[in-house]
């Protein structure tokens, strides 16, 4: 991927208006090995953040080890909704170097930032170094060893915390609401924390310019009692939440209505039926661990056929065994949803990493003619209501509905506001009785038709995958086959979808087209372009399929141009908007995983094509 | 069942029994150090490494003593000891990614005394003279080695009550 | 000409230079070893031999040896190695993988490849858990177990796969356990010479998700009888054991799957006379 416009972009990539002195987000990265614990450092730094009324997003990244290994907690804070990795990072906070340059790639330094590390533990590898940032040693072992029965991990804390301008006490209070050990490992580490926080003082002397500004006092209260609690009156519902992309899809499921999940356990969708499965059995509902993708995808069949709205949820290797069978929900008319967490593809891949590499195959992986919703949502809060409104699609128009999340979603956590609830509930068309014979698929001019929910007399029928006609008798006859099928395609073509299909925001005769975790990056970075004085419009699709032609017509009149942005090797967003959709001058910027796209590189890429675009001689580039 | 155990009747196949016991234990240590070393402990994985080296030499030791040049020189043994691991062997499973020195020195400890009880049963069942000479012989050896290592952990610091405890959960990847 | 014999290839030849990345006092270190110590007790050259897995952390074996390896998708371990050794007689295939692979996605293959008696063996190394994903409950996981994807315990009774390799055909049966290194060798190597499809259960303990397991071998014992070649027999002894009786339980004398591959010596040509009228 490159832009190749002279790059008159100042250095650094700075969200939010111009005039600002504070910056508007701090990146910060802990790194370390083998039981140091990044991962509950990090964790506690985000909830600390949220304490203090900031938002926040953190993302995990290891080794190959299941215990030892070593670790990063990538972090972005700020004052703003965030939820998407900056260009670069202010702050790389180490508790040794064991193979912490792995995450090279992942932890670009700003030249004008900071590396601190344990002064015990060697230079940092050159590979952080030798883009400007400066090191500072301090012994972060050593003071944890003065301190007996203290962790390092929470003298880091209290100095990445107190470093970002987090306050002592919502550091200390995150540290005590996740403290489940002794009560006297409880007052040593907050003396570790103590000691953390006021080593920040010398750090930052000593790292002159290279200290990072701390993020001024957030608006809101100062921190309280609880995470939830953070700038609400005591009693109501919090207004900020803590949560992933995974959580967050499960409670939109079971808001949306679901009861039954089957499911086999797999990376990276696993956290989500881990939240479900108690969440379910409260709300009355139940979980089931299937031996296989197969049998998952039968069984939410099988449930949904008996009334109960159902509910999977897999990745790219599971969703591929599962296509038989949503090919049967779809001929069946038996609403299922089918979550699918993106990861590195193709096969095995790169399970713990995101792409955005399975739309090709949720759009048209299925064999014969079998229409079927596929929806994406656009960031970690959107988990919740388009999982939601899957689930009220999928029932109000009996079909299956995939919902592609993916690993960067899924598994990452942010600060968020609490999400309005959109609404959306499983509604399915009941068949109530009456009509001799019963015709399951008759041919309505919605295309929807009532179902019967095993129990009620009168209207017993077989539900089938063999083509059928009406009444659900199998059928090999053309006007059989025609009429169901035109059916199938009918009722998701003709269904009011609502302005929830995309997010369309901005003006101006481009427009870049997206969906998926890159939404917010691409968000950020239009931000940032427009700062610059160039118009765009920004087009995050929720709704993949069915097309929505003249909703895309609507949301690109006047668009002269396009640029369709994705993370995946085959370009396939774009490919399949040119296969569905009359599109104006298209162009595609994509990239596999499992890097993600960062903002930065995104605005100099929209910047360099829209002045491309603008030139008289009309250059023909592709930004790949 | 396994196949047919034999002790040692000459003082040859005790020195050869004693050669597989230390180049086991050499191989024992050199794949536990690898082992450390995937998973960041550094310490264990240099002490591991370190006792590798040790281990080859009294390998050496013995084929210089008995006139060895290559491994397959000295007479076939079979390998007599009930269960899993060669008497000097650490076993495998006893090992944890957060051990400190101290805990690998445990270790060897029991790996020293086992190597030296084994020998010492070697020679009380000694069927001749020279048999139970040689098996003596490597019995004192092994004391000395069990010394060598108290000596050790005298030195290394006894390691805190929560080392084992690790923040982070595990991790996943397939 | 050198007459001088080769020395037979130790275990150490069999295995590659890629550290596992398994967790200390996993007990998968051991059928590591005890998998190469078989294969240099029977000299059969590593290019000869193919180790084929699933996804899991038992399925990453092989890469840790140096002979051919096939890492495929979840629980087709045994089709693709059905597939290898049917095209390839001449081959040596080993087939590994864990209990979640295994028995739960694989257990439908798990049965047919018992039934279909290919010459090849299987080693399941068995911590009755999902260690990959994070420590969900396995097919032979007990029922009270508690996990988060089945808090309190999935309820269901464990699978008892030697009762189900038996009843389905398979030709040679043993249990084994990764704390005995040379035992397990040993029993490897009989089930690689066995004709006809072999497996071996390994208990081997996760030391992350069941560090309860570490206590295994202070119940394991040997078998206490020899192998039988009566099914009957083996049926009532499986049935009924403890779960920790190592060895070889079953050693049939069913007739393998006929493997026929190149038998056939007819030209290409020859196959078109039928289409003259």
């Amino acid at each position: 991927m490159s832009a190749s416009i002279p790059n008159d972009s100042p250095a650094q990539h700075t969200p939010g208006t111009a005039g600002e002195s504070a910056p508007a987000s701090l990146s910060i990265a802990l790194a370390g090995s083998g039981g140091s614990g990044v991962m509950t450092a990090g964790t506690m730094l985000l909830d600390a953040a949220a304490r203090a009324g900031l938002y926040g997003l953190m993302v995990r990244t290891s080794g190959p080890q299941i215990r030892g290994g070593e670790a990063a907690a990538l972090l972005r804070l700020g004052r703003h909704p965030i939820e998407t990795l900056d260009d670069g990072f202010d702050l790389l906070l180490a508790f040794d170097w064991q193979n912490v340059n792995r995450f090279a790639d992942e932890i670009p330094l700003r030249p004008s930032g900071l590396i601190v590390g344990d002064s015990n533990e060697g230079e940092p590898p050159e590979v952080f170094t030798g883009g400007g940032a400066r090191f500072v040693g301090i012994p972060l072992k050593k003071t944890a060893k003065e301190i007996a029965g203290s962790w390092v991990n929470m003298v880091a804390l209290g100095l990445a915390g107190t470093l970002a301008g987090i306050p002592a006490l919502a550091l200390e209070e995150a540290l005590r609401a996740s403290w489940k050990r002794s009560e006297a490992g409880l007052q040593a580490n907050l003396s570790a924390l103590q000691a953390g926080i006021a080593l920040a003082g010398t750090v930052a002397h000593e790292a002159g310019a290279h200290a990072p500004t701390p993020l001024s006092e957030a608006t809101g209260s100062p921190a309280t009692g609880s995470p939830a609690a953070a700038s609400s009156p005591s009693g109501a519902a919090p207004s900020r939440w803590l949560i992933s992309g995974n959580e967050a899809a499960g409670y939109g499921a079971i808001c949306g209505g679901i009861r039954f999940v089957a499911a086999y356990p797999i990376t990276p969708a696993t956290e989500m039926l881990e939240w479900m499965a108690p969440a379910l059995a409260k709300v009355g509902g139940t979980l089931l661990q299937a031996e296989d993708e197969l049998a998952s995808v039968n069984m939410i069949i099988g449930a949904s056929y008996g009334g109960v709205p159902s509910l999977t949820a897999t990745a790219g290797p599971g969703l591929a065994l599962m296509t038989e069978g949503i090919g049967l929900a779809v001929s069946a008319e038996v609403p299922i949803v089918v979550v699918d967490v993106m990861r590195g593809g193709p096969s095995t891949g790169i399970p713990a990493k995101s792409e955005q590499s399975d739309l090709s195959f949720a759009v048209s992986g299925l064999h014969g003619d079998a229409p079927r919703l596929v929806l994406a949502p656009t960031s970690i809060a959107d988990c919740m209501a388009t999982t939601q409104w899957a689930v009220a699609l999928a029932e109000a128009t009996q079909t299956a509905a995939i919902v592609l999340s993916d690993q960067f979603m899924g598994q990452s956590r942010a600060i968020i506001d609490r999400p309005a609830d959109p609404g959306f509930r499983a509604s399915r068309l009941v068949a109530e009785g009456g009509e001799t014979p019963y015709r399951r698929y008759l041919d309505t001019p919605s295309g929807i038709s009532p179902m019967a929910v095993p129990g009620t007399p009168g209207i017993a029928y077989t539900a089938d995958g063999l083509e059928h006609n009406e009444r659900g008798i199998p059928s090999s006859q053309v006007r059989d086959h025609q009429q169901q099928l035109d059916k199938r395609e009918r009722k998701l073509a003709r269904h009011d979808y609502g302005d929830w299909w995309a997010d369309c925001e901005g003006d101006g005769d481009l427009a870049v087209v997206t969906f998926g975790s890159t939404t917010c990056a691409v968000r950020e970075a239009l931000t940032r372009v427009r700062a610059r004085g160039v118009a765009a419009r920004l087009l995050a699709l929720r709704l993949l399929a069915p097309a929505q032609p003249q909703r895309m017509a609507a949301a690109l009149a006047g668009v002269k141009r396009i640029l369709v942005v994705e993370q995946n090797h085959g370009a396939q967003l774009y490919r399949y908007l040119r296969s569905v959709y009359e599109l104006p001058d298209a162009r595609s910027l994509h990239r596999p995983g499992p890097l993600p796209l960062r903002p930065g590189e995104l605005a100099d890429a929209i910047l360099a094509w829209s002045d491309a675009a603008h030139r008289p001689e009309n250059r023909q580039e592709e930004i790949a | 069942m396994s196949p047919e155990r034999t002790r040692p009747a000459t003082l040859a196949e005790v020195m050869a029994q004693a050669l597989g016991i230390e180049r086991d234990a050499a191989e024992r240590y050199s794949s536990l150090a690898d082992v450390m070393e995937v998973h960041n402990n550094r310490e264990v994985a240099a002490l591991f490494r370190k006792m590798a080296s040790i281990e080859a030499t009294h390998a050496q030791q013995i084929m210089n003593a008995m006139g060895w040049t290559r491994a397959e020189d000295a007479p076939a043994v079979s390998r007599w000891w009930p269960g899993g691991d060669a008497p000097e062997s650490v076993p495998q499973d006893e090992i944890h990614y957060l051990m400190t020195p101290w805990h690998a020195l445990q270790l060897a400890l029991g790996a020293e005394q086992r190597a030296e009880a084994f020998f010492a049963e070697l020679a009380s069942n000694a069927p001749t003279a020279a048999v139970r000479e040689a098996a003596l012989e490597m019995r004192n050896e092994e004391r000395e080695h069990v010394e060598l290592i108290r000596d050790w952990l005298a030195k290394v610091p006894r390691p805190e009550e929560d080392w084992a405890v690790d923040p982070d959960p595990p991790r996943y990847l397939d | 000409m050198n007459d001088v014999v080769a020395p037979p290839p130790t275990a150490a030849a069999y295995k590659s230079d890629y550290k596992p990345i398994w967790c200390p006092g996993c007990g998968d270190y051991t059928v590591l070893n005890a998998v190469t110590r078989a294969f240099a007790q029977l000299a059969l050259p590593p290019h000869q031999i193919a180790v084929v897995s699933g996804i899991g952390c038992s399925s990453r074996i092989p890469a840790y040896t140096s002979c051919y390896g096939f890492h495929g998708v979840h629980g087709r371990s045994l089709a693709a190695g059905t597939g290898l050794k049917v095209a390839r007689p001449d081959l040596t295939v080993l087939v590994a993988g864990g209990d979640g692979d295994g028995y739960s996605i694989g257990g439908n293959h798990f049965l047919h490849a018992c039934r279909r008696n290919v010459d090849l063996t299987y080693i399941v190394m068995d911590n009755h858990v999902y260690g990959m994903t994070k420590g969900q409950a396995s097919p032979t996981t007990e029922p009270d177990w508690d996990n988060k994807l089945s808090p309190g315990g999935t309820g269901i009774r464990a699978f008892h796969p030697l009762v189900i390799a038996l009843a389905s055909g398979a030709n040679f049966v043993a249990r084994a356990f990764s704390g005995d290194q040379n035992g397990t060798a040993d029993i490897i190597a009989k089930a690689i010479r066995h004709p006809g499809f072999s497996f071996v259960e390994i208990l081997s303990p996760c030391v992350t998700f069941r560090p309860e397991q570490r206590d295994w071998k202070n119940h394991v014992h040997p078998a206490s009888v020899e192998a039988t070649d009566d099914p009957a027999r083996a049926a009532r002894r499986i049935m009924t054991d403890d779960g920790f009786n190592i060895g070889v339980l079953y050693q049939g004398r069913r007739t393998p799957y006929p493997l026929k591959m190149g038998s056939g010596q007819a030209a290409v040509e020859s196959l078109e006379t039928e289409f003259a009228p």
